[in-house]
């Protein structure tokens, strides 16, 4: 064992993620019950989702084209021909004390996801998604809902069969701040497909982390610590983060690090043991008899390819390509799918991109902030935004009067002309109407007239500002500006 | 001849012709049954209420024109791993006393139907797995044409009271022999259909890849009946066939002119009764009298076919069995933790040959031994699948005693388990490959018991077997009858 020394040696922190993903297909893996959140307990359940003697399970082939679509995102391969295995555990929410997974022939795998941090981009290599179905749900009822001190267990099998995938990296992440932005990347990719409400807190995304160091340089694997419970993006960079300084310090002190899975405790934030694994758990895998293979043949897999929307990382590059520069191209690719078709039919009909991502990302996102307004709910669309822009452009409104017209649009007043127009913030565009207020003011400022005329050049603010009081700020102030210039100098 | 010797084919003529009615039929099955359970102990549960209505139901819809087919009004009997809603399932296990299914499985459900009245649920060794029904946890059933033997296993209820007159017909499940085999034991005609054709949904599994349900039966008219009611593709079982189905009764009544039938040699010689090789080897000369091609045929794979099974059926019954744990259903025992609930609810709830078979099974699946025993069984499959398949380039059956001797004595293999396996050596290689087997009475033995002749061919190939079955269903003019010792009381 390494001995503290002068000079500490410095580690490498080697990271694999799995993902599970809770599918939002009508119905369960392997059975019609419905798959719903928040049910009351054991109401979606059948005989099969059950485990009851003798019932069968039938494979849900909605739930095979999503790890399709979700694998080929990846840009994973998919097996000709994938079978089922069983997984071999007794646990009292696995109905079945098996649960039907996969081993050896996944649905999908060898693919990819690059993540971004701090401009460095990484690619890390996926190694499978595959089929599995998920447990149902104990709650552990007395002394702080531990399993091992609980008085009773409360079981809900509203969640045994739905539908799961389960996707592994391969150990090519080296940071918590990857590990963090890899998950964030992979919940956006899961939601763009809409396979899944992809909710960290409702459970239906779910991240694990693999954590090992090793000393800079060395080939040669640490062993491996599996951490779990970590319910946010924070949390499993904090975790990961702890775990990795947790390792050091035990390696510095002389202490070996044990395989075993620990438990991120949200509230101390540190992560503690939970179980110590012998060797790998020996599951017993073994093909499920009652489910014949899956057969995703080439003009499938094509079908489900050709039917993929644009993903978050493809739509960045395309943003970009349009002129959207920086941070714009990113919170502008990320938005919400209302706001971004609100951007698309802009640019389509004409709109400055840059100008368009601006109003979105800016002063219609604080809108919908602060009225608590869904994007779906939204009554401006591309059209819109385009017509005010133009405004804008064209001078019928100043750029500060466009805000007020954007929120008539947004709380449904009309057209952005038809708001300037009611809401009377049209600019002055008759010369000769301007010209009687510039007039006017000078008329009932002589004082001020004079003190411009011998040099005092910052008493033309002032003098603008009668000028845009008396139109009630219509008036072009720019105008305004060199109408007064002019008429002083004369 | 009394109502409960008919065959089916024989009381449905009656029904139609209106000479008896369903209830009639009912009523001397039950008389039967009362007569005989003290005995022969084929049931665990008659459905009298239930059977009642049926039946009534029956003749109403025959009174209304109303016809469902052949099993229309049929009072028959269903092993008891098949589940039943509202009427008590245990696969003969404690584990499930008390277990009343709230669905039923998908032969029960065409048994419905089909009008068929269901008696009850008869006797089994535990979850299937033995050949005696000695195996169960309500006590034994046995063999009609003598109260001393087995009527072989496990679906020995069901062969039992179909051969004793208590069933006009029953289904039994077939895994390594569990039709065939008691079939043979007690004198009635058993079938296991090809794999995948009978819905296994709703049948207590005991191993998925084998487990297979098919007809017990007095006639081979009477299977084939039975059959096309039950089976058909099911879209609750995945490995339901979902093709074209052959005609059974395309080739019945025809001659076996030209057929090219071969003999196992494998299945034959030591262990086997010579009583059962001479009667199984005067069927053939009848076969080859009536212008069968007789050839004899080796199959080096069936030697090891028994191996495999019994690594393969055990593995798959060490994850099919794990369900049952006390939590959901079933037997649940005291635990102050929830593995120690399970481990008792087992412990308590299983017999000794489950947990031979789960031992043994988890064991073939283990880490380190996988490819030494579970995988090499898998290959050994396949290997009997491509013997079979060469074979039947040459032959159009196969055929073999079904069981090496008669019904044996009860309580003589019950501390062998090998010499029980060995009941089955001629019945397995059609479960590993899923090919269809059929079990005929041919004879009896000189101490009155009878002998079955084993016919098998290539899957799907139902209507070349129930050709060759019906022809030495004809030529065996088999009609004898087991006659109960009269009991006092």
């Amino acid at each position: 064992m390494t001995s503290p020394t002068a000079n500490p040696t410095k580690y490498e922190s080697v990271i694999g993620i799995e993902v599970h993903v809770e599918l939002a297909t009508k119905s369960k893996m392997f059975c019609g019950c419905a798959v719903e959140f928040g049910a009351e307990p054991n109401t979606n359940i059948c005989p099969v989702c059950l485990g009851l003697p003798g019932a069968l399970p039938v494979a849900n082939a909605q739930a095979i084209e999503w790890i399709m679509e979700i694998g080929l995102a990846l840009d994973c391969e998919v097996s000709e021909r994938s079978i089922f295995h069983r997984k071999n555990y007794f646990y009292a929410d696995l109905p079945k004390n098996y649960q039907i997974s996969q081993f050896d022939i996944p649905v999908c795998h060898d693919g990819h996801l690059d993540v971004t941090v701090d401009n460095n981009t990484t690619r890390i290599r996926i190694e499978r998604a595959h089929m599995e179905e998920d447990t149902g749900k104990s709650t552990h009822i007395g002394d702080g809902g531990r399993i091992h001190s609980a008085e009773s267990t409360l079981l809900d099998f509203n969640r045994s069969g739905v539908p799961l995938v389960e996707i592994v990296t391969r150990p090519d992440i080296r940071s918590a701040a990857e590990s963090r932005v890899y998950a964030q990347e992979l919940r956006s990719v899961v939601a763009e497909l809409g396979v899944s409400d992809a909710r960290l807190e409702e459970g239906s995304i779910r991240f694990d982390a693999n954590v090992s160091i090793r000393p800079e340089g060395q080939e040669e694997l640490g062993t491996k610590v599996e951490i779990k419970n970590m319910n946010s993006f924070r949390s499993l960079e904090r975790a990961v983060e702890y775990e990795i300084e947790r390792q050091i310090a035990a390696v510095d002190a002389g202490r070996p690090i044990v395989m075993e899975t620990r438990h991120w405790d949200e509230e101390a934030e540190v992560t503690h043991s939970m179980r110590i694994k012998e060797g790998s758990s020996d599951y017993r895998y073994f093909t499920e008899p009652d489910l014949v293979p899956m057969l995703m043949d080439e003009s499938w897999v094509t079908a489900v390819r050709e039917g993929l929307p644009e993903l978050p990382a493809d739509r960045l590059v395309r943003y970009q390509s349009q002129g959207l520069e920086g941070d714009l191209a990113g919170v502008m690719s990320a938005a919400s799918t209302p706001v971004r078709s609100v951007y698309e039919n802009a640019v389509d009909s004409g709109a400055d991109p840059k100008s368009a991502a601006n109003w979105l990302t800016g002063e219609v996102t604080a809108w919908l902030r602060r009225n608590d307004t869904d994007p779906t709910d939204m009554s401006l669309d591309g059209a819109q935004l385009t017509e005010l822009l133009a405004i804008v452009d064209e001078g019928v409104v100043s750029s500060s009067a466009a805000k007020e017209v954007l929120v008539g649009v947004l709380e449904g007043e009309g057209t952005a002309r038809e708001v300037a127009e009611s809401r009377d913030l049209v600019q002055i565009s008759d010369l000769s109407a301007l010209e009687a207020a510039v007039d006017a003011v000078l008329d009932a400022n002589p004082e001020a007239a004079d003190n411009y005329r011998s040099g005092e050049q910052k008493v033309l603010g002032f003098l603008v500002g009668q000028v845009m009081r008396a139109t009630q700020g219509k008036a072009d102030p720019k105008q305004v500006n060199q109408l007064l210039r002019g008429k002083l100098a004369s | 001849m009394t109502l409960h010797d008919l065959t089916i084919v024989e009381a449905g003529a009656r029904l139609r012709s209106g000479e008896t009615t369903s209830a009639d039929l009912l009523a001397a099955v039950l008389d039967r049954a009362s007569q005989t359970e003290a005995q022969i102990h084929a049931y665990l549960t008659i459905d009298r209420a239930g059977a009642a209505e049926a039946a009534a139901k029956a003749d109403a819809d025959f009174a209304d024109g109303i016809d469902h087919g052949p099993l229309h009004g049929i009072p028959m009997a269903l092993k008891d791993n098949m589940c039943t809603r509202g009427l008590e399932t245990t696969a003969s296990s404690q584990i499930l006393a008390g277990y009343v299914p709230p669905y039923d499985a998908t032969v029960t459900t065409r048994l419905r139907d089909a009008g068929a009245v269901l008696i009850g649920k008869t006797n089994l060794d535990e979850f299937a797995m033995g050949s005696s029904t000695e195996n169960s946890a309500y006590g034994a059933s046995y063999n009609p044409w003598d109260i001393g033997r087995v009527p072989g296993g496990s679906s020995g209820g069901s062969a039992a009271a179909v051969a004793v007159g208590s069933a006009l017909g029953a289904l039994g499940s077939d895994t390594g022999g569990s039709i065939r085999q008691p079939a043979s034991l007690t004198g009635i005609v058993g079938m296991k259909p090809t794999y995948g054709t009978v819905s296994r949904y709703g049948l207590i599994a005991f191993a998925s890849s084998l487990d297979q349900i098919g007809p017990l039966a007095r006639s081979v008219d009477d299977a084939a009946v039975m059959l096309e009611a039950i089976w058909g593709h099911d879209p609750l079982d995945s490995t339901s066939y979902a093709g074209e189905y052959p005609d059974l009764h395309s080739g019945m009544g025809r001659d076996v002119r030209g057929l090219r039938v071969g003999v196992v040699k494998e299945l034959s010689g030591e262990g086997y009764e010579p009583a059962v090789e001479e009667a199984v080897a005067t069927m053939v000369e009848r076969l080859a009298a009536e212008g069968a091609e007789i050839v004899e045929v080796s199959l080096p794979t069936f030697d090891i076919a028994m191996s495999a099974y019994y690594l393969i059926a055990p593995a798959e019954a060490s994850a099919n069995l794990a369900r049952f744990d006390g939590i959901r259903f079933g037997h649940r025992a005291e635990g102050a933790t929830t593995n120690a609930l399970m481990a008792r609810t087992r412990a308590e709830g299983f017999g000794p040959e489950v947990i031979r078979r789960i031992l043994l099974g988890t064991y073939a699946l283990s880490a380190g031994y996988y490819d030494a025993f579970y995988g090499q069984a898998q290959k050994v499959r396949a290997a009997v699948q491509e013997d079979l398949a060469r074979t039947y380039k040459t032959v159009d059956v196969l055929v073999s005693p079904t069981s090496p001797t008669v019904a044996f004595v009860a309580g003589d293999r019950v501390d062998d388990p090998l010499a029980m396996y060995l009941s089955d050596i001629c019945t397995i290689p059609m479960n590993l490959s899923g090919d269809p087997g059929i079990s005929v009475p041919i004879s009896l033995d000189h101490q009155n018991l009878p002998i079955g002749f084993h016919v098998m061919a290539p899957s799907l190939g139902e209507s070349v077997l129930f050709r060759v079955a019906a022809e030495v269903e004809r030529l065996a003019e088999f009609t004898a009858k087991p006659v109960l010792q009269e009991v006092a009381g």
